[in-house]
């Protein structure tokens, strides 16, 4: 270990950076996290912006480009009012999934915060979006940017033709059911001419092969059957039952113009691509707080930050991993940096220095020595829920001393139903794990008929679990929405997922959509 | 890897969210101005500052679970004492610790609170305010329009000839009849020299030179600049609003006017002030006060220093007519007067107040406001007639006042705002017609 005591230079003296700062740490950091940590990145871009050009971005979710809506404009106006009280801090970076990876720093953070924040971003974050299976699947980090801006050109074009109003009435109700616009699952692709021509061919080779003149004497009961089949057809005409209520008005709306159309489409693939960030808090998060721990303790240990820069490192480092107990006025459900950080460290731990609980539990990666291909693997395969569920383990929910609480209305007192004990392990483990299914969590909700040969009404269930129904006064806002959007009458019916039953019914008749 | 310093880039990105965000919420936001202004002192007004509007106005609806009722589980860290098994009373008010997302608007209570610039704060403020007859009248009988530029022509004097565009002209046309360039013409005439030193090849030379000859007459016949190529500055008369404004305070500083009182005159005055600051370019104020005899005076004095008298008021707006003659001539400014008095006046004075004011001040003013200040705690009196001053009295039974002239009583501070906005809110189409038998 004689290695380490060759003195590297230290990467900086004072806290001011300039730019060949910036680029050395930027060399440094790649060489470990490239060299050391074996992780695979998009190229990098960091663009230095003002504290500012930070709020700017927030409140277009983070992108460099979006469209403009009064939305954005709320939400700005909010972060500021907090920044400008002094309550809440500016992030310190921000990063975007796209192919090169662009990272936003600020000009107020130290040397020390850059060099944090490129660990963090550049190389944490960036190899997450490259490699997690979700992102791969169904972002394309290439083509974003140039996505946003074909969106952003589109929409202001439309409010020059079509009017503010129309436009702002239109994202209002697409943007009230974002979070019905994803795909959760991959369709199946759209066949090409070729191949159905070639199936329709197979299909009649079939029919002639197993032509018999007898068949046309078989007496046929065509009444009974027609209704059904009729009704079947129908629906999977429309590709019924569908949870992508967007997708669903976009092709099948009976009122909407076509530019509307693009616009719900935008919206649509706006939410898609977010998707999987919603469903990887935990890992992108862990992930990059993993990187740059790894990364900052290596150029400490080589020599590159000295003490207190190291020690100012450790501050800021603690304080987003700092989690709270469920009776500290702090407490705000558990936090995804923590938790993503400290499982991620204890995978690591078990990798190279199992116990015999843990060889128990994880019999295949206990003592395998090399933790950072387990993490690799990890970071690739898994999302937050299948992630929790099949990585925390006994020891830190012995550590974090975590219960598990159920609240059933029915009982006049909540029970503790599992604690961080054998029985309990497993119970917490999967109850943990769901909270963070984003399928689980966000309502269940699906266009399952209309009757276009009758008044064209729209008819939604909500698959009701656990008795959890929706927040009545903004159902029926969106609901609104959802029938301007439609052109006619809409209905939505909550069903008891357990006994059938419908619970509450939510209607809402078109109102014309502004033009 | 690339750096890229776009703390230089243009801010103000989200500028046009903020533009939609305000006038999604105006009704509300112009609400919440109005509230708020009401507590500031005058001083402030101009200010921005944070307001707060009800959230349900800015909603956005979607689709989640309620926060009551159902089956809730919650994962919970830090446990102390629990074991499997355990019930735990429930917490009122809310389902426990976890599961509770909260609105991502961090308060998600009714209100939403932001910070609203001073400009966005006076729009609002000043919204349909509207100053009586905006310099309308003016505008017709302009005596010397001003002039704006008004495109090109092909005649003109001299000094506005547009060199840029003439010589546009000229190279465009040059190039389009290939006039020959001086350039060539030189390499001609050095080649030929350099022949004919040479001597030797005579025929060439003479080729050269036929070709030197053409190129001469070509010259000749495409000129450098044509009268073709002349371009000239054109301008066009057009009527300018005269936009600069005088502001002439006029206040009664006699022993009857309470420190109350005058306080209230000048809130009233800031106001009109930041109005008409908002409207012209350019707004001057005279401060004209009064005991039984009238004098100019500047602000300082003009509210702190006591006078004592008795009370002329036709004093004033003899002083006003000599500021205005030597300073202000109608033509070029827009006159507003604003004048303050507890009411009392000299009896045998108000035949000559009245008609100083009807004669000749209003013919001069854009708006004349008389602002009657009272004790607060003065009782609203019954029969406002019986109770009234002598000067309320004199201006009320002034015929033919016409929208130029306003008078209105204030007792309290609060009252100021909304006499402020009734006296200027934005009249109707109707207020046109009614001016036509104004001069």
């Amino acid at each position: 270990m004689t290695m380490h005591l060759i003195p590297k230079p230290l990467l900086f003296h004072s806290n001011d950076w300039d730019f060949d700062t910036i680029r050395r740490i930027y060399d440094a950091c790649e060489r470990i996290a490239l060299g050391e940590l074996g992780l695979d990145v998009y190229p990098n871009q960091i663009e230095t912006i003002t504290a500012e050009q930070m709020l700017d971005a927030y409140s277009s979710s983070g992108m460099p480009l979006f469209y403009k809506h009064w939305s954005f404009g709320k939400h700005f106006a909010h972060h500021e009012a907090v920044y400008r009280r002094g309550f809440g801090d500016l992030a310190y970076e921000i990063v975007i999934n796209s192919n090169p990876c662009i990272s936003y720093i600020m000009e107020e953070n130290s040397a020390t915060m850059q060099t944090l924040v490129i660990a963090h971003a550049a190389f944490g974050h960036n190899h997450f979006f490259k490699n997690n299976y979700l992102f791969k699947q169904w972002t394309d980090a290439d083509g974003i940017l140039d996505y946003l801006d074909f969106a952003k050109n589109y929409i202001s074009e439309c409010e020059e033709r079509y009017g503010h109003l129309a436009v702002e009435r239109l994202l209002d109700a697409a943007h009230a059911l974002n979070s019905q616009a994803v795909h959760r699952y991959p369709r199946r692709t759209k066949p090409d001419l070729r191949s159905e021509e070639r199936r329709a061919e197979e299909r009649r080779r079939h029919d002639e092969q197993m032509y018999n003149d007898l068949w046309r004497t078989v007496p046929k009961s065509d009444k009974p059957r027609s209704g059904v089949s009729d009704e079947e057809r129908r629906r999977a005409l429309l590709q019924l039952p569908q949870e992508n209520v967007l997708y669903f008005l976009e092709k099948t709306a009976p009122k909407l113009a076509p530019w509307q159309r693009e616009v719900l489409r935008i919206v649509r693939n706006v939410a898609q691509y977010f998707y999987p960030q919603r469903q990887t808090k935990v890992m992108n998060e862990g992930c990059a707080t993993f990187v740059h721990y790894k990364i900052m303790s290596r150029l400490h240990e080589q020599g590159m930050l000295d003490d207190g820069s190291y020690f100012e490192f450790l501050k800021s480092h603690t304080n987003v991993t700092f989690q709270p107990k469920y009776d500290d006025p702090r407490y705000g459900g558990l936090n995804p940096y923590a938790i993503g950080f400290a499982m991620m460290c204890d995978i690591e731990r078990i990798c190279a220095e199992p116990t015999e609980e843990d060889r128990q539990w994880f019999p295949d990666i206990a003592g395998s020595g090399d933790g950072m291909a387990v993490l690799r693997d990890v970071w690739a395969n898994y999302r937050d829920e299948s992630f929790l569920l099949q990585f925390l383990s006994p020891k830190l929910m012995r550590e974090w001393r975590m219960f598990h609480v159920v609240d059933d209305p029915e009982r006049p007192e909540l029970r503790v139903d599992a604690i961080h004990d054998d029985r309990g392990y497993r119970r917490m483990r999967r109850a943990l794990a769901r909270q963070y299914d984003v399928a689980w969590t966000d309502p269940d909700i699906q266009v399952v008929d209309v009757d276009l040969a009758g008044d064209r009404r729209l008819i939604l269930h909500h698959n009701v679990v656990n008795r959890l129904l929706l927040e009545a006064d903004d159902a029926n806002r969106v609901l609104q929405h959802l029938a301007d959007l439609w052109g006619y009458d809409v209905l939505l019916k909550e069903i008891d997922t357990a006994t059938g039953m419908v619970l509450k019914e939510h209607r809402a008749s078109a109102q014309p959509l502004g033009r | 890897m690339h750096i890229v310093d776009r703390r230089l880039n243009p801010g103000g990105k989200s500028l046009g969210n903020r533009q939609r965000f305000l006038r999604r919420a105006q009704s509300l936001v112009r609400r919440a101005v109005r509230d708020q202004s009401r507590d500031r002192s005058i001083k402030d007004m101009g200010e921005g500052g944070e307001v707060s509007i009800p959230i349900d106005g800015v909603r956005e609806p979607s689709l989640r679970r309620s926060g009551q009722g159902g089956l809730r589980e919650h994962v919970l860290p830090g446990n102390k004492h629990f074991t499997e098994g355990d019930t735990i009373p429930r917490p009122q008010g809310g389902g426990g610790g976890g599961g509770s997302e909260g609105s991502e608007d961090g308060g998600g209570e009714d209100d939403f609170r932001f910070v609203l610039s001073q400009d966005e704060f006076l729009d609002l403020f000043l919204e349909d305010l509207e100053l009586p007859d905006l310099a309308k009248t003016r505008v017709e009988d302009l005596e010397n329009p001003a002039w704006r530029r008004a495109g090109y022509s092909t005649s003109g004097s001299p000094a506005n000839l547009s060199l840029t565009r003439t010589m546009r002209n000229s190279l465009s046309r040059r190039i389009a009849l290939n006039r020959p360039r001086t350039e060539e013409m030189q390499e001609l005439e050095e080649e030929i020299a350099r022949l004919e030193a040479k001597g030797d090849e005579p025929e060439r030379v003479k080729v050269l030179q036929l070709r030197l000859e053409d190129l001469q007459r070509r010259r000749k016949l495409i000129p450098f600049i044509d009268p073709l190529d002349l371009r000239y500055r054109q301008f066009a008369p057009y009527p300018k609003p005269v936009a600069q404004a005088v502001m002439i305070c006029l206040m009664d500083v006699s022993g009857s006017m309470t420190e109350h009182m005058k306080d209230l005159a000048k809130r009233f005055y800031a106001l009109l002030y930041i109005f008409l600051k908002r409207r012209y370019r350019h707004v001057e104020l005279v401060f004209i006060r009064h005991t039984h005899t009238a004098e100019e005076v500047d602000e300082q004095t003009f509210f702190h220093s006591t006078e004592t008298g008795g009370t002329v008021v036709s004093t004033a707006l003899v002083e006003m007519l000599r500021v205005l003659n030597e300073r202000y001539r109608p033509e070029d400014w827009n006159i507003y007067a604003a004048q303050a008095s507890d009411g009392d006046n000299a009896p045998n004075d108000n035949e000559r107040t009245v008609s100083l004011l009807q004669d000749q001040i209003l013919p001069l003013t854009q708006y004349f406001a008389y602002l009657e200040v009272k004790p607060e705690d003065e009782p609203l009196s019954l029969g406002l007639t019986s109770r009234a001053s002598d000067l309320w009295r004199a201006y009320e039974a002034m015929d033919d006042a016409g929208p130029r002239f306003a008078m209105r009583q204030v007792r309290h501070r609060r009252d100021i705002f909304p006499v402020f906005r009734e006296l200027f809110r934005r009249r109707g189409q109707g207020a046109g017609a009614e001016r036509v038998g104004a001069p």
